[in-house]
């Protein structure tokens, strides 16, 4: 009993307790940091640990026309998402729901994409699925694993191709977009808009996502849809209001399709102060395909389609202005006080013109003999133009014309516009054919709208609109006039606008026989004919009426239509369409167009102006 | 028997353990994904039956019964041992190593538990022998064949938990039976060269260290060289060691070091340990309630890991209600090893204490990354019947003991 004797057992258990002791506040204190200290960060990792985020979409704001009608809005429909573990696992399910519910493999790639994008998140099946397919899945979903079914504001254009370039479509966010910040406060799958109005007024309409939360097991496998936890409710997008008339607007489109199916152009009718009528581009697309993500087939038959179906030709197509841009010489060289409304040239129209070596042709072989300004303006003569730029000079052509905003975008609100060609000052020329190398010969081409002179429908038909108005356009618009983008002052009196105006509906006295009883509209215009080196030329037409005290301009380019004149008829049935609106009579009333005999001359060879202007 | 003599303080608290497991094994069996651990509370139950029975036949058997046994015992835990590295199978939560009887496709149990308080007996009754404490390592050589014969057949198996409850019953009974803390640091010596060879600095600190406490302790001189010499080849030995452990030990080891290097693989335990136990916080989130439970993020959580599930769902509270249970325990434990009427009875008390303080240091340790994790159960708490008998059987032993010493009328001087 030596090793055990009482007092130096007493001792030992002392000893023993310590080390007792001493466990138990080790132990102790390491729990107390876990749980009391370090607590917060912990619970933060056991809910990152289950929880996965599954967004809800914020209803994207209605757009309206100016009389309240509906362009977009939305309707509910069903988003089918995946929520998986692995992608092996997401294959899995995908193999098991293409056997209940249709869907291509080019969308089986895209899941699998956005799958990888963001794991955490529930990746999109489909946004468009019908009341069929989410009954027949749900009555799968044992099978189904981490199949999230929700009910969310789908985008819908009820008046579908009639309105696509107007209001643009929507889209998922890419990656790329959020590289390059185009979205801000979007995020990796946020529904934005991608053009039109949809991209323009985007941060109005998109509204805010919210967010609910499931619960996830340690494989990743859903347990619950709804983990109470956290729910941020979406906020709705703002509705915007437009300058848009929403029946003339589908007019145009069921004008275009019914008489002129699959031509290619571009309508845009304006008031002249700039507000936006319809803009309307053929061929169009309907924009309800890109709702809930645009089928692979379906994107490449657009972007191949050699028609370019989702090219906007009214602010995107750029073409020589030809013709109807002899308005703005005249309009140049009468703000300049070179000419009045009688002065002639001193060579009459003898079917071209001498110049240097070159003899520039005008499109009527005969000639027009001698003419003042008003009659070139109404007989639309070339040989008294090229003779009125000369007489202007090529340095203050191209500075009245950049002046008059020739090389400026309009600043349309609606996404990306093109910037037309127009020189602002002979530097230009010798930029793109080296000094000397050019002659003044380029002053020619440049006052018929030929040239190193492109310009889009758009600009051209907010030039109209001056020339219909005051003198001074607004910025085209179609819901405000977008900040910093500046009127065009035309710089003339009211009685050279309204001499300007007399000629262009000159031609009507001379040309038809006036036979006419009871109501009578007068319309404006300017046909035109823009060479084209690739094939048929283009035909423009860009109009206004009542001639006397405009309402609606309209401009309209149609590609390959060989001459303005066949695109005036399409024009005018709009112009009394809309204008019958206030004045129900018109639609019976004798309409008397404008429609000079046009020029359509062929390409005037300078002899340096080999690459056809760069068109 | 006289109810009398029963130690009540112990009943209790053994009560109080057992019930508050049962309900955590209860616990541990409600997730939202199907486990195998939602019927196991109801076998516990049947095993805590057994336990008590096993309990009962302890309490009534002689220790000179026993004492005398003890030998038989450990001879036979030893060869059962053996035999588990011959036809032993991995399962439950020793999936890798071979710790399981099987006779045809029944898994009877692990040996392992058994041979534990087998070598209690053998080694209390080699101690309670010797007229003088053990003076010398030379004289540790005997007690620490007794540990190292299934000290090495447990780390063959490969169970390093084990192992390491070996070592804390060899220490904790050197220990009481009157070894100075200074041998026994010699003995531990070679294996804290083992564990800091991996560092040179450390190593190269803790040997001239070694060397100084030995100058100052004037040891034997050969005693001292053969330290020194095993403790230098230790450090070399480790390398080859280390390279000799499995892989998952090898992780295991690792991570503990640095949990967040290997977050997916074998710190994942770790980390979601701790994940469930701090979430808890003060209160819990309610008993059956743990997310990190109930959603299977927590691994082993009826087994291994069940104390997370305490800290998870009943807070620190719950966690300081447990410990101070456990603790309870073990000052009982270690009132009875004083109050013991012989030398016998005393170290395997002790022993027992050694046993339930390793248990519960290693396990508890682990889930919060105080200790490396190495798959050993906590007492009363994680589900499994071999190691519950075992510490039912060795309750029972104190018992018997507690009961001895009151019945001879001892009393505290």
């Amino acid at each position: 009993m030596s090793t055990l004797s009482p007092h130096r057992v007493r001792e030992r258990a002392a000893g023993a307790r310590a080390v007792l002791l001493g466990a138990f506040v080790l132990l102790a204190g390491s729990f107390f940091k876990a749980q009391i200290i370090d607590r917060e960060g912990y619970r933060l990792q056991s809910a990152t640990n289950r929880l996965r985020e599954v967004r809800l979409a914020a209803p994207r704001g209605t757009i309206f026309d100016r009389y309240g009608n509906i362009i977009a809005e939305n309707e509910p429909g069903y988003s089918i998402k995946l929520f998986a573990p692995s992608e092996d696992s997401l294959r899995a399910v995908l193999a098991r729901i293409r056997k209940l519910i249709p869907f291509d493999s080019s969308a089986e790639e895209q899941v699998l994409r956005r799958y990888a994008g963001a794991r955490y998140q529930p990746a999109l099946l489909t946004g468009t699925a019908s009341f069929e397919d989410v009954s027949r899945l749900e009555e799968h979903r044992y099978l189904l694993p981490g199949l999230v079914v929700q009910t969310e504001p789908r985008r819908v254009y009820r008046t579908r191709g009639a309105v696509a370039h107007l209001v643009g479509y929507v889209g998922e966010v890419s990656e790329g977009d959020l590289a390059e910040e185009r979205f801000p406060g979007a995020r990796l799958g946020t529904i934005a808009g991608r053009d039109g109005l949809e991209q323009e007024y985007d941060s109005l309409l998109r509204g805010v996502e919210g967010s609910r939360y499931i619960e996830v097991d340690a494989r990743g496998r859903m347990v619950r849809e709804d983990a109470a936890t956290f729910f941020v409710a979406p906020i709705p997008g703002s509705p915007i209001r437009t300058t848009i008339d929403l029946p003339l607007q589908v007019f145009i489109d069921s004008l275009w399709q019914a008489a002129l199916p699959g031509t290619r152009g571009a309508m845009i009718a304006m008031t002249p102060d700039g507000e936006i009528l319809a803009l309307y581009s053929a061929p169009t697309f309907d924009p309800n395909a890109f709702v809930g993500g645009i089928p692979g087939r379906t994107w490449a038959e657009l972007t191949r389609d050699p028609a370019k179906p989702l090219f906007n030709r009214a602010t995107r197509g750029k073409y020589p202005p030809a013709s109807p841009f002899k308005l703005a010489t005249a309009a140049i060289a009468l703000k300049r006080g070179i000419v009045a409304f009688g002065t002639r040239m001193p060579e009459p129209c003898r079917g071209g013109l001498q110049y240097g070596n070159r003899f520039f042709r005008c499109w009527k072989r005969e000639g027009h003999g001698s003419l003042d300004l008003t009659g070139a303006i109404a007989l639309s003569c070339d040989v008294y133009f090229y003779q009125l730029g000369l007489r202007i000079g090529l340095s203050n052509l191209l500075e009245e014309g950049t002046r008059l905003g020739f090389g400026k975008r309009t600043g349309v609100d609606l996404g990306s516009e093109v910037e037309p060609t127009y020189p602002p000052s002979t530097a230009y020329y010798d930029r793109f054919y080296g000094p000397r190398r050019w002659s003044s010969a380029v002053t020619l081409n440049l006052a018929i709208g030929q040239g190193e002179n492109d310009q889009s429908l758009v600009g051209m038909t907010q030039f109209y609109a001056a020339l219909a108005g005051n003198g001074t356009a607004e910025p085209p618009h179609v819901v405000r006039p977008p900040a910093g983008a500046r009127s065009r002052g035309l710089g003339l009196t009211t009685a050279q606008l309204e001499g300007l105006r007399t000629s262009m509906m000159d031609v009507v006295r001379r040309g038809t026989a006036a036979a006419s009883g009871g109501r009578e509209l007068n319309v404006a215009g300017k046909t035109g004919t823009a060479q084209n080196p690739h094939g048929k030329d283009h035909g423009w037409f860009i109009a206004f009426a009542p001639a006397d005290n405009p309402k609606i301009v309209i401009g309209s380019i149609m590609e390959f239509a060989l001459h303005g004149s066949s695109v005036a008829p399409h024009v005018v049935r709009v112009i009394r369409r809309y204008l019958s609106r206030f004045d129900p009579t018109l639609a019976r009333a004798r309409v008397n167009v404008a429609v000079q005999q046009d020029s359509a001359p062929r390409v005037v060879e300078v002899p340096v102006d080999t690459t056809g202007a760069g068109r | 028997m006289r109810g009398r003599g029963l130690d009540r303080p112990l009943v209790g608290t053994v009560a109080a353990l057992t019930a508050f497991g049962i309900l955590m094994v209860y616990s541990a069996g409600q997730t939202d994904v199907p486990t195998n651990a939602q019927g196991a509370w109801l076998r516990q139950l049947a095993w805590v039956g057994i336990g008590l029975i096993g309990i009962a036949a302890v309490f009534r058997m002689n220790f000179r019964l026993l004492e005398w046994a003890a030998p038989s015992l450990y001879t036979l835990g030893l060869a059962l041992l053996a035999l588990t590295l011959v036809i032993g199978t991995g399962g439950g939560t020793a999936a890798g190593t071979r710790s399981w009887l099987t006779i045809g496709s029944v898994r009877v149990g692990q040996p392992v538990e058994l041979a534990k308080l087998a070598t209690i007996l053998v080694l209390a009754r080699y101690l309670s022998s010797l007229r003088e404490s053990p003076r010398t390592l030379r004289d540790l050589l005997t007690p620490g064949a007794f540990v190292g014969v299934p000290f090495l057949l447990v780390l063959a198996q490969p169970d390093l938990g084990s192992a390491i409850v070996f070592a804390g019953i060899l220490f904790a009974m050197l220990y009481w039976s009157g070894v100075r803390p200074r041998l026994l640091l010699l003995l531990a010596s070679p294996l804290i060269s083992l564990l800091l060879a991996a560092n040179v600095l450390w190593w190269g600190i803790w040997m001239l260290l070694l060397f100084a406490l030995l100058v100052r302790w004037r040891s034997y001189v050969a005693e001292g060289v053969a330290v020194y010499v095993v403790n230098a080849a230790m450090g070399v030995l480790a390398i080859i060691l280390w390279n000799r452990l499995q892989p998952y030990q090898q992780k295991r080891l690792t991570t503990f070091l640095n949990p967040e290097l290997d977050p997916s693989g074998a710190a994942y335990q770790a980390i979601q340990s701790k994940i469930s136990i701090g979430s808890g916080g003060l209160f819990g989130t309610g008993f059956l309630q743990g997310p990190q439970k109930r959603l299977a993020f927590l691994p082993e959580q009826h087994t291994d890991f069940i104390f997370p599930v305490v800290g998870e769902e009943l807070g620190f509270l719950g966690v300081l209600l447990a410990l101070v249970l456990f603790f309870t325990l073990l000052l009982i434990l270690l009132r009875i090893a004083r109050r013991a009427g012989d030398p016998f009875s005393s170290l395997v008390t002790f022993g027992v204490l050694g046993l339930m303080f390793t248990h519960l240091f290693e396990n508890v340790g682990m889930t919060v990354s105080l200790m490396p994790i190495t798959g050993i159960p906590l007492p009363f708490f994680s589900y499994g019947g071999s190691f519950l008998l075992t510490c039912y059987l060795a309750i029972g032993l104190a018992l018997r003991v507690a009961w001895d010493s009151r019945v001879s009328g001892y009393t505290e001087i």
